[in-house]
């Protein structure tokens, strides 16, 4: 009989459960701001992934690692929340040519474990970042310094202590922007007792940033990472909490859960299921805003029918046959933007207002036109695919894609899913896949020239499409020889107008970044490469 | 006896040999190369791609790759995983983990399970019976993943009563839950089979008989019964371990257990031939020690099953 109630009451509680359940989670919007003072011993917690190499700067590519890297590390430069750079361990960067840069070191400074960090902290980890036989996935970064190789060992010759707070960086061609790269973490410093054996480094790494592993044993892997702040950091990331915890999530579900249940501080991605409803759930603890992350899909010009004036005309046909704003709201819940150019609105001369852009606006009529135009040069035969991985979130908006294509252009359009993300990347790269491809990218710093040289410039590393447009390579060349921003962005926007006509990729949306946070903290906001910036965080 | 556990544990040596080199085998055949898609939606350099291919053995044939790794393994190295930790450390991590929220949750299906089994068979027909059975097909019909997700969402979110997801060091407390709702199902299971057999051992002569010698009820039902039912009920459980230490995948994601089940998955995502094969070995070691105990048990249920020679 004692059994039996026991029973009747865990009915009654699953009943009240899927009640629960069923009215939904409409408990939010309460936007309680803590007006408690800050306190500066509160640990944040903050979601994160198991970093998939040892934590070495110039090794480190993904975001897992990249978070605890920039938190443990500080390079030349770092950026605010706008993406402006900001001198952190560089106290001057100067050039009157735009290719040999001084740079100056702020005077005394150490790493976590006490030993200087000098113009050789620099330069010997630049050096060892570069080598090939060093195997370091951040190894392209050094490209622009005169002496690397991507093919076989070769030091870098433009790099020169002059004494030990100044060195001196030469390239092999003119590039105004190279400053603005230097707060990536591939070019962040070591300090000597790295290279005695560096995955052991890795493992327990010494920085000289404004966060420190709070013990050798920190980093548990799979579970978390336990930073606190390097008392002996001196640049402008002053660290406002106690400590900041990164909890390891396979499941980004299960990093939400924990956001509802006041279990983390700070979430940087709604996991796709929650899109629709994260905002009224988190009411103003809700993040939602364009990244530095451009979307699209890549026709290759070897296939058929997409090369020269047929090709022009059928890829502007394509691109003006996507309604990307009905597909960006209903597909993914206004958390992606629809794309006006090839860059993002987080970057410095960014504009919507290109001369060309009318072409990634829905206008079927003209579509049909183009596409009319197109089939005089040579009649469309076969079907139009877009590649992707079936192991990410990508069904959907192919899907959404090609059929907007199918019924503008009354072709056959599908998707054609690729098994696994290695399997999709292998034939990208070796370029055996035989349709378009989507094709995304997130800059490793916030200027223009990273969302376009890498990708259209001939013979480029990311150049999936094997792009070529002489005209588009003068005024690449041309931008990177220009001594003000102004005069390098406006180069780049020409660049990019002739892009829009050609339309190598064809542009889709900007992410937008997704996040939230918890109850007891204040001052999240997320910088220009969308990672909360969390040295700023206060908790009550 | 001695010589029957001597020869079912030889007959892991080559379980083992077969199971890593299909297991090695299906990783090498998974299509796609891993070190190019280390790098996201970047096209890397091909001369930095086949250093790093060097590096992790993955320009030899897989059948070197293979002794590679088996050479390794009888010299205590697991090998090393891409972040550069040793595959022998992460398994003395999880494992313990993983062990202890199967344990968890075999207690709570074996104890609940065959109780109210017990008590359904008994009574059967009854309302007890009724309920019970409408209770266990519900189980049985949800996917595990919406069990997982209602009890975060309720008993996590919005009741409190639970962390939501599991701490740092897995305490027991925190894997409450996560095996609540990993035995759930298996306690269905284990109130059916239970059932049956109960009722099907009501109905035999012995029974009858000890109840007509005027036996106690609370004499015949532990010892006449229960134990006469237990035998499909131990097989079930057995086979049921090994479910749990592999299912608990689904689980683990959900509520960030850092187990097996949670590592093993993310390395079959990267490719990670050396770590995704100890998992596996070790997973199929276990499985044949646990069926070896259970059939072992067998002998203590059923005196009439003996091993002899």
């Amino acid at each position: 009989m004692r059994i039996n109630r026991r029973i009747g009451v865990g009915v009654v509680a699953l009943a009240a459960a899927s009640a629960l359940v069923l009215t939904g989670c409409s408990s939010g919007g309460s936007s309680s701001t803590p007006t408690a003072s800050a306190n500066l011993s509160a640990i944040i917690t903050a979601n994160g992934s198991e970093p998939q190499n040892p934590l070495i700067p110039t090794n480190t590519q993904e975001t897992g690692g990249g978070r605890i890297v920039d938190s443990i590390f500080a390079g030349l430069v770092y950026y605010d929340a706008t993406g402006k750079p900001i001198n952190d361990a560089a106290d001057s960067i100067t050039t009157t040519d735009s290719q040999t840069f001084t740079i100056k070191l702020k005077p005394n400074q150490t790493f976590s474990d006490g030993s200087p960090v000098t113009s050789n902290s620099f330069v010997k980890a630049w050096q060892y970042g570069a080598l090939l036989s060093n195997a370091q996935l951040n190894q392209s970064f050094f490209a622009p310094i005169e002496g690397y190789s991507a093919d076989a060992d070769s030091p870098l010759t433009g790099l020169t202590v002059v004494d030990d707070t100044t060195f001196t960086v030469k390239l092999s061609a003119p590039q105004a922007d190279f400053p603005l790269e230097l707060g990536y973490d591939a070019f962040y410093p070591l300090p000597d007792s790295a290279y005695a054996d560096m995955t052991k480094f890795g493992t327990d790494p010494i920085g000289n940033g404004p966060y420190k592993l709070a013990s050798p044993t920190a980093w548990q892997h799979n579970v978390q990472i336990d930073l606190v702040p390097n008392t002996s950091y001196t640049g402008g990331r002053k660290v406002q909490n106690g400590g900041l915890t990164i909890k390891f999530y396979a499941d980004l579900g299960a990093a939400y859960a924990d956001l509802q249940g006041n279990n983390l501080d700070v979430l940087d991605s709604i996991p796709s299921a929650d899109l629709a409803t994260f905002e009224s759930d988190l009411g103003s603890r809700a993040v939602n805003e364009p990244t530095a992350v451009f979307q699209s899909f890549t026709i290759p010009g070897r296939d058929a029918h997409f090369s020269g004036q047929e090709g022009q005309l059928r890829r502007q046909a394509l691109s003006e046959s996507i309604d990307r704003d009905t597909i960006t709201k209903v597909i993914f819940n206004g958390t992606r933007t629809p794309a006006s150019d090839f860059t993002s609105p987080v970057i410095n001369g960014w504009t919507d207002s290109l001369s060309g852009a009318s072409v990634l606006k829905y206008n079927p009529d003209d579509a049909k036109k183009l596409w009319a135009e197109a089939d005089a040069i040579s009649p469309w035969s076969g079907t139009f695919q877009i590649g992707y991985n079936a192991d990410g979130d990508h069904q959907a908006w192919v899907d959404a894609v090609s059929n907007s294509i199918k019924n503008t252009l009354g072709i056959d359009a599908s998707g054609a899913p690729v098994p696994t993300f290695a399997a999709f990347r292998t034939s990208v790269t070796d370029k055996s896949i035989s349709t378009a491809f989507r094709t995304g990218w997130q800059a490793d710093y916030p200027g223009l020239s990273d969302f376009l040289v890498p990708l259209y410039a001939t013979g480029a590393s990311s150049n999936d499409g094997d792009y070529t447009n002489p005209a588009v390579d003068a005024l690449f060349t041309k931008a990177a020889a220009e001594t003000t921003t102004d005069a390098a962005n406006q180069d780049y926007q020409d660049a990019q107008n002739i892009l829009l006509k050609d339309l190598p990729a064809i542009p889709l949306w900007y992410s937008n970044i997704t996040g939230g946070f918890g109850t007891s903290v204040s001052n999240v906001s997320f910088g220009w490469n969308s990672e909360p910036l969390y040295y700023a965080i206060t908790k009550s | 006896m001695g010589g029957y556990i001597l020869r079912r544990l030889l007959q892991a040596i080559p379980v083992f040999f077969g199971t890593t080199f299909l297991i090695y085998f299906m990783v090498f055949a998974m299509p796609g190369d891993p070190i190019i898609a280390m790098f996201g939606d970047k096209t890397p350099n091909p001369a930095l791609v086949a250093q790093l291919r060097a590096q992790y053995h993955l320009d030899q044939p897989f059948i070197v790759q293979y002794f590679i790794y088996i050479g390794g393994i009888f010299r205590g190295d697991f090998g090393i995983s891409y972040s550069g930790v040793p595959v022998g450390d992460i398994l003395l991590r999880t494992f313990p983990v993983t062990l202890k929220l199967a344990v968890i949750a075999l207690f709570f299906e074996t104890v609940f399970g065959i109780l109210v089994g017990l008590i359904s068979g008994l009574r059967k027909g009854k309302l007890f019976d009724a309920s019970s059975l409408v209770i266990s097909l519900i189980l049985i019909s949800l996917p595990i993943f919406v069990i997982a997700f209602v009890g975060q969402y309720v008993f996590g979110v919005q009741l409190g009563w639970a962390r939501t997801t599991v701490g740092p060091g897995a305490p027991i407390g925190d894997l409450i839950l996560p095996a609540l709702v990993l035995a759930s199902i298996s306690f269905a299971q284990i109130v059916r089979l239970t059932r049956s057999s109960v009722i099907e051992t009501s109905s035999l002569d012995f029974v009858r008989t000890a109840y007509s010698k005027g036996l106690s009820r609370n004499r015949i039902v532990p010892v006449h019964i229960l134990r006469n039912s237990l035998i499909p009920v131990v097989t079930y459980l057995a086979t049921d371990f090994g479910v749990l230490l592999v299912g608990a995948t689904v689980t683990e994601g959900i509520f960030n257990v850092p187990g097996v089940g949670n590592t093993l998955y993310q390395a079959i995502i990267r490719s990670e031939g050396p770590t995704v094969v100890s998992f596996v070995t070790v997973m199929v070691l276990l499985y044949l020690v646990v069926n070896l105990i259970v059939d072992l048990l067998y002998g203590l249920l059923d005196p009439r099953i003996r091993y002899v020679k």
